[in-house]
C-alpha cells in the first residue's frame, strides 16, 4: 500500500492542514509504511463479527432537560482570537 | 521548618505527619515548590505557585478542624491535558499555548474537594500522542535515571514528577499505554483504570473510546487513595459506568495465594529484551512461591493485532476530536490567510506538531470515503475479537502478568524519525486500551541501571484485585523503594 503525493495532498485538504512539499513527501513515505504494517488485519476473519465502538455494556444515558447557568459570554470571548459585539468573528464564508 | 521536611516519603506518610502537626500543608507545599527550582528535567509546563499556597491554607484549616482525608494537604502534579481554571492548559501544543479553560475537569475538582494541592501541570507529548515525551511543543522531558534517555510518554512529566521525588502522587492519562509505559521507564507505579471507571469530563480529548485518567504513585496505598476519590460515575461524562466503587484497600492483607494468574505467550515473543524477560520470570517465580496459580498455557492469539487496531482507531478518533482547533473560538490563530479555509489550514499547520499532523492525516484517511470499511470498520471488528479473547481469559483467571514494555527506556532522539518503530514500543500496553480492561505497571528490576516494568491486567472494574496484588508484591520486594541518584 502506498500513498502518492497527490493522495497526501487530498487528505490534507480534507483535514484542513497546509503541508509543505517536504512534509508531503515525508508523510507519503511514513503513512505508506504504517499502512503496510496494517495488512495483518486482512488475515483475520471478521465475517461474522460485530464492530465494537464502546467496551462495556453502556445503555442509553438520559437526563432531565433542565436549564442551568451557562459559561459567561464575556469570559468565553476573552479567549477568542477575534470577536465583535458579543460574538465570535470569522472570515466571510460565502463570497 | 520547611527545610527539614523529607520529600522522599509516601503521600500516606505525609498525611499522617500533617495530622500529627509535624508540619503544615503550607510548609510542605513551600518545601515542594522550593525543591522544584533545582529541577532540570523539563517535567513541568506550569508551576502553580500562588494557587497552590492558597489551596494549602485551605487544607490546613481542614486538618485543624479534623475533617481531613488521606489526600488533604498533599502536593500533587497533574498532566497538562487536564483542564484547570486559573491556569493555562496547553496539552503540550503550540495551538493551546495561551489557552485558559473556563471549567475544571472532574478529576481535578474531586481531588481539590478532597483537599489535595495542585502544584504543577506536567509536560507531555502533544495532545498525548507519543511514547517518548519528545513530541511536546515545550521540549522533551528527561529520564531522572539517565538524562540521555526518554522518560516514556505521553504522561512523561507526571511519571518524572513522582520518580524524582518532587511529589508523591500525580495524574496522567492512558490512551495506549501513556501511564504504564512512562511508569515502567521511570521506576514508579501507574494505574490505567477500566474504561468508564473515571470521568473524562474536561480532559482534552484524543482517543475518546480508549483513554482514561489514572494515578502515578510509588506504592499501592497511595494509588488506592487516589482511585478512591477519582473513580465513579459523573453526570457530565455519560460514558462513566454506573457501577459502585469498592474499598480499594479492603483486600490488602490477602496476599497472592489462590490468585489465578495467566502468563500469555504473545507477550513473551521476539523483540522482548532478555533482562526484561528475566526480571518478569523472577516475578512469576515469586508469585508461584507465594501461592498464586500460574498458567503458562494461556493464548491471546489476536492480541498482537492490537497495534494496527489502535493505530487506526486512535488516529481516527483524534482526527475528529482535533477538528475543533479551527482558530475561531480559542487558541492560536493565524489571521492573515486569504480565505476562511486558508486561515484554518495555516492555523492548524503552524499550531500542530509533526506527530499530531501525522495522526490527523492517518485518521482522516482511515475514515474517508472508500477506505472506511477496509480500515476503521475492520479495526472495530478485530477490536471485538480482542475483547472476546480477554473476556474468555478472565473466565478462568484473576490476573494476567506480562512485561509493561519490550525494553527499558531508549535514548532521546533514537526513534523520533521512525514513527512505526516508535509505535512498536506500545505493543504490550495497547491491548487493554482496545479491550477496556484495567492494568497497572510497577517496578520489578533493572537493566543497565534503568527500571523494568511489570504489568498486571485484571477483569473490567476489578482494580481492587490489581491493587491487592500490587500491595502484596511491594510488601515482598523493594524495587518500588529505589530512587534515581542513589
Amino acid at each position: 500500500m502506498s500513498l502518492s503525493n497527490e493522495e497526501i495532498k487530498q487528505i490534507a485538504l480534507l483535514a484542513r492542514i497546509k503541508l509543505s512539499e517536504l512534509e508531503v513527501q515525508q508523510l507519503s513515505d511514513q503513512l505508506s509504511e504504517i499502512l503496510d504494517n496494517f495488512k495483518i488485519l486482512e488475515e483475520i476473519d471478521t465475517s461474522e463479527v460485530e464492530p465494537t465502538a464502546q467496551t462495556f455494556e453502556l445503555e442509553n444515558v438520559d437526563r432531565l432537560d433542565e436549564t442551568s447557568v451557562p459559561i459567561d459570554r464575556g469570559l468565553t470571548l476573552e479567549g477568542a482570537p477575534r470577536s465583535q459585539e458579543g460574538y465570535f468573528r470569522v472570515r466571510r464564508v460565502l463570497e | 521548618m520547611s527545610e527539614n521536611i523529607k520529600l522522599n516519603v509516601f503521600a500516606h506518610q505525609h498525611s499522617k505527619l500533617l495530622n500529627e502537626r509535624a508540619y503544615s500543608s503550607v510548609e510542605l507545599v513551600e518545601a515542594t515548590l522550593h525543591n522544584l527550582k533545582d529541577h532540570d528535567l523539563n517535567a513541568y509546563i506550569t508551576v502553580t505557585n500562588s494557587l497552590a499556597l492558597k489551596q494549602a491554607e485551605l487544607a490546613d484549616e481542614r486538618i485543624k478542624s479534623g475533617t481531613a482525608g488521606p489526600l488533604t494537604g498533599i502536593p500533587i502534579a497533574v498532566k497538562d491535558l487536564l483542564s484547570t481554571v486559573g491556569n493555562i492548559t496547553t496539552a503540550g501544543s503550540k495551538i493551546l499555548e495561551d489557552y485558559r479553560p473556563l471549567f475544571d475537569c472532574t478529576v481535578v475538582e474531586r481531588l481539590q474537594d478532597a483537599g489535595a494541592v495542585i502544584i504543577a501541570k506536567t509536560n507531555l507529548d502533544e495532545f498525548a500522542m507519543g511514547s517518548s515525551n519528545e513530541h511536546s511543543a515545550f521540549g522533551p522531558v528527561k529520564n531522572p535515571w539517565n538524562h540521555q534517555k526518554v522518560p516514556g510518554g505521553s504522561s512523561g512529566g507526571s511519571a518524572v514528577a513522582v520518580a524524582n521525588r518532587d511529589v508523591p502522587i500525580s495524574l496522567g492519562t492512558d490512551t495506549g499505554g501513556s501511564i504504564r509505559q512512562p511508569a515502567a521507564f521511570c521506576g514508579v507505579t501507574g494505574l490505567k483504570p477500566t474504561y468508564g471507571r473515571v470521568s473524562r469530563y474536561g480532559v482534552i480529548a484524543f482517543g475518546s473510546s480508549l483513554e482514561q485518567v489514572g494515578p502515578f504513585g510509588r506504592d499501592a496505598t497511595d494509588i488506592a487513595n487516589v482511585m478512591q476519590i477519582i473513580a465513579g460515575v459523573d453526570v457530565r461524562d455519560s460514558t462513566t459506568a454506573k457501577i459502585s466503587v469498592p474499598d480499594y484497600q479492603e483486600d490488602f492483607g490477602k496476599g497472592l495465594a489462590g490468585l489465578r494468574v495467566g502468563v500469555p505467550a504473545q507477550f513473551f515473543q521476539d523483540g522482548l529484551d532478555k533482562d526484561v524477560r528475566l526480571a518478569v520470570e523472577n516475578v512469576i517465580e515469586l508469585f508461584e512461591h507465594e501461592g498464586a496459580i500460574i498458567d503458562r498455557s494461556l493464548q491471546l492469539p489476536t492480541s498482537p493485532a492490537s497495534l494496527p487496531v489502535y493505530y487506526i482507531i486512535a488516529p481516527s478518533e483524534a482526527s475528529a476530536n482535533l477538528a475543533r482547533y479551527d482558530g475561531v473560538k480559542y487558541g492560536f490563530s493565524f489571521l492573515e490567510g486569504g480565505s476562511v479555509d486558508e486561515e484554518m489550514s495555516l492555523t492548524r499547520s503552524m499550531g500542530f506538531g509533526q506527530e499530531v499532523k501525522r495522526r490527523i492525516m492517518l485518521g482522516t484517511y482511515a475514515l474517508s470515503s472508500g477506505y472506511y470499511d477496509a480500515y476503521y470498520l475492520k479495526a472495530q471488528k478485530v477490536r471485538t475479537l480482542i475483547r472476546q479473547e480477554f473476556a474468555k481469559a478472565f473466565e478462568t483467571h484473576d490476573l494476567l502478568l506480562t512485561p509493561t514494555t519490550p525494553t527499558v527506556a531508549f535514548g532521546l532522539g533514537e526513534k523520533i524519525d521512525d514513527p512505526y518503530n516508535m509505535y512498536l514500543n506500545d505493543l504490550y500496553t495497547l491491548p487493554v486500551n482496545i479491550s477496556g480492561n484495567p492494568a497497572i505497571s510497577m517496578p520489578c528490576g533493572f537493566s543497565d541501571e534503568l527500571p523494568i516494568g511489570l504489568q498486571l491486567i485484571a477483569k473490567p472494574f476489578d482494580e481492587k484485585t490489581l491493587l491487592r496484588a500490587t500491595y502484596a508484591y511491594q510488601s515482598l520486594t523493594d524495587w518500588h523503594m529505589k530512587k534515581p541518584h542513589d
